[in-house]
């Protein structure tokens, strides 16, 4: 019972890392139709500067929600430069895009390697969420509860921004159909740079919120850019709502799959991409792409 | 390095050519020894490489770059971590450089494919990769290795989970893959043979960002063994302690790596793992090895780091006994077996008939001391062979460890 219930719990909170890794992912993809593959150096690039920032840097040291925030807008300028500089030379050119965006990913990972090392760097759970909660039999990290709920408020202002804001409109617009929205005066590039950059900024949230549960270390945006991937094309481009629900689904499959499948852990996790890909091409949310 | 590869580019055309002629090459007198080094040095398994590095350019220094009155060229090629690129880079060291000995390479997948390449071009290879059966049922003739095999480290740590602290059921964990499969057979048939039980054997996949599905499985034991490697020991122990896991955990060589030690935190606390190097052995020969890896690189040197520069004394050692000629090849490789040293920085080390280290392991328990992460030696088992204390014939008699051998006594 315990096991089971644990491994509950456990799936929402891997699903709650994972909607703050794809939500990102998903709108670049849906709006600007970018397979942006570096989306997990993003991810890992966050953790390793809210690692630094965190532990201490140049005799400042910063408190790990202040890290958080400050390498998220870190990796957000970041995004918004690979955007401005590169990605925008190539509009409509999917293969040079996923070309561009594979290569920046292994200059990420080498760069990283020398300036971090190979050795894996751990960051200390912020000590007010330190230790584990007792539910009946049921004993919880209580960070990984956080998480849960930090994910959530993560969606409730991404769906605020998104349905609430004239710049969300504006985004909706840009997905649903670019050439109108600029032929109703929406500066849809303008709107690329901004999303790029806030989808980036997600990923490096998400990455240093995932370092006291998966630490950094080489590889760690190669671990993750596939569990972004599935996410996305299991709920849908372009949609919030697909990459909670696919997060939630991926995170259900990933526990369960590794716990009681461990041989077919990959087979069990990829299956379901396979069938959508199949059955469903635009995933459970996603719009028909025209 | 980058001088080498762009001479490498410029004369791509000339190799190609000089490799598929295979020019008979005949040392000038008074030229360079040529020693290779195989290792890691982009992605996942570069901390290990970086390390296996450093440890041999530690001992060149030390050496002055000369072993037995010659003088030592140095030529490093990173593989990448992959099959394909060991082979490719074992190539271009024998064929292009034409190096005397290879060191490395890392991963036992490596090996494995570069092994016959390496039997077949004669030259002398002394890795730390722990495929065991190379020096046991398919024994290579030019292969030594100076570390351990897999299991090496798991026979004396089963006997003393079973004997010293008295554990009875142990569940494992290890990565699903050969490496994993051997340490814990080793560790199971010991522990077993000392009145233990195994309870269950957990196999993650190499990546496995979230350990908790597995950590809900472990229970109805009383420790834990794991195998992990790369930066996989510091995921699981940060996530074994967050779910308030208080069961003994004992490991290898990989599991409790001292240079591991300073990205851990207080969940390694209590940790015993046993190891063919540690850094508290105090021989003269450990502490100049230790003073010049944290002067040069300011880090200390781990299972990694050891294991090349043992390699390197025995490579001098082997070359110092046929007179600074390695041209004959089987008599330098016979020269390399018989090397047998006192003073090394793992201890006392020589060789078995098929080419693997005999030398003492170390089970350390994990402490804090000083602010700082320590591995303390509680137990040295003197002069272990991979077989331990199991006769070798009935030894390589049975299959070799792997992920249902031996099977699950229920």
């Amino acid at each position: 019972m315990t096991f089971w219930l644990l491994l509950t719990v456990n799936s929402i909170t891997f699903g709650g890392l994972l909607f703050l890794l794809s939500a990102g992912f998903s709108l670049i993809f849906g709006l600007m139709r970018i397979p942006n593959l570096t989306h997990g150096s993003l991810f890992m690039l966050g953790a390793y500067f809210g690692a630094t920032f965190a532990a201490g840097y140049a005799g400042i040291g910063l408190n790990f929600w202040v890290a958080a925030v400050v390498s998220a807008l870190l990796v957000a300028v970041f995004g918004g430069l690979i955007e401005r500089l590169l990605l925008r030379r190539l509009p409509g050119e999917q293969l040079a895009q996923v070309l561009v965006t594979l290569g920046i990913s292994f200059m990420i990972a080498d760069l990283c390697l020398m300036g971090w090392g190979g050795d894996p760097i751990s960051v200390a759970t912020p000590s007010w969420l330190a230790g584990f909660a007792r539910l009946g039999p049921l004993v919880f990290p209580i960070y990984r509860l956080a998480v849960i709920l930090l994910a959530i408020v993560v969606a409730i202002v991404l769906w605020l921004m998104l349905d609430r804001t004239r710049l969300g409109a504006m985004i909706r617009a840009g997905v649903d159909d670019p050439e109108m929205a600029r032929v109703v005066g929406i500066r849809v590039s303008g709107l690329f740079t901004i999303v790029f950059a806030l989808g980036a900024g997600l990923a490096g949230f998400a990455g240093m919120i995932g370092t006291p549960i998966l630490s950094v270390y080489p590889g760690l945006d190669q671990d993750m850019l596939p569990l972004a991937l599935v996410v996305v094309i299991l709920g849908g481009t372009g949609s919030l709502l697909g990459s909670f629900v696919g997060s939630m689904i991926i995170g259900l499959i990933y526990n369960f799959g590794q716990a009681l499948l461990p041989e077919l852990a990959y087979f069990v996790l990829f299956l379901p991409m396979l069938l959508v890909l199949v059955l469903l091409p635009q995933g459970l949310f996603g719009r028909q792409v025209p | 390095m980058a001088m080498h590869r762009r001479t490498l580019l410029k004369s791509l055309g000339i190799s190609a050519a000089l490799a598929t002629v295979k020019a008979p090459y005949v040392h000038a007198q008074g030229a360079a020894f040529k020693l290779g080094l195989l290792t890691v040095k982009t992605g996942p398994l570069a901390q290990g490489g970086i390390q296996m590095e450093q440890g041999t350019v530690t001992y060149l220094k030390e050496k002055n770059y000369t072993f037995a009155g010659r003088k030592v060229e140095f030529i490093s090629a990173d593989t990448g971590g992959n099959p394909a690129g060991a082979k490719t880079k074992a190539q271009e060291l024998v064929e292009r450089e034409h190096v005397d000995v290879i060191l490395g390479p890392l991963a036992a997948f490596e090996l494995l494919a570069i092994t016959d390449y390496i039997a077949q071009a004669k030259t002398p290879l002394l890795s730390l990769a722990a495929a065991e059966d190379l020096t046991q049922r398919r024994p290579n003739p030019y292969y030594l290795r100076a570390s351990a095999t897999s299991a090496q480290a798991m026979h004396p740590m089963a006997d003393y989970a079973a004997k010293e602290m008295k554990l009875k059921r142990i569940m494992t964990i290890s990565e699903d893959f050969a490496f994993g499969y051997e340490q814990m057979g080793g560790f199971q048939q010991t522990f077993e043979d000392n009145g233990g039980k195994i309870v269950k054997k957990l196999w993650p996949p190499i990546v496995t960002p979230d350990y908790t599905p597995y950590l809900a499985q472990i229970s109805d034991c009383d420790g834990v063994c794991q195998g992990f490697a790369g930066s996989n020991p510091l995921r699981f122990m940060k996530q074994y302690a967050d779910f308030g896991l208080k069961l003994p955990v004992v490991g290898g060589e990989t599991a409790g790596d001292d240079a591991l030690l300073r990205s851990l935190g207080d969940e390694a606390i209590g940790m015993y793992s046993c190891c063919p190097y540690t850094i508290d052995l105090d021989t003269d020969s450990n502490k100049r090895f230790i003073a010049a890896m944290q002067k040069d690189y300011g880090v200390d040197p781990g299972f990694y780091a050891a294991g090349l520069y043992v390699s390197c004394q025995v490579v001098e050692a082997g070359l110092q006994a046929t007179g600074g000629k390695p041209d004959d090849k089987q008599a330098f490789m016979k020269a390399l077996k018989s090397v047998s040293l006192a003073e090394t920085p793992r201890g006392p080390i020589k060789f078995d008939h098929f080419g693997n280290v005999i030398g003492d392991f170390y089970v350390r328990r994990c402490e804090r001391s000083g602010g700082k992460l320590v591995n303390k030696t509680v137990k040295t088992y003197k002069n272990v062979s991979q077989f331990w204390t199991y006769d070798e014939q009935k030894f390589l008699a049975q299959p070799v460890y792997s992920r249902d051998f031996p099977p699950l006594k229920n």
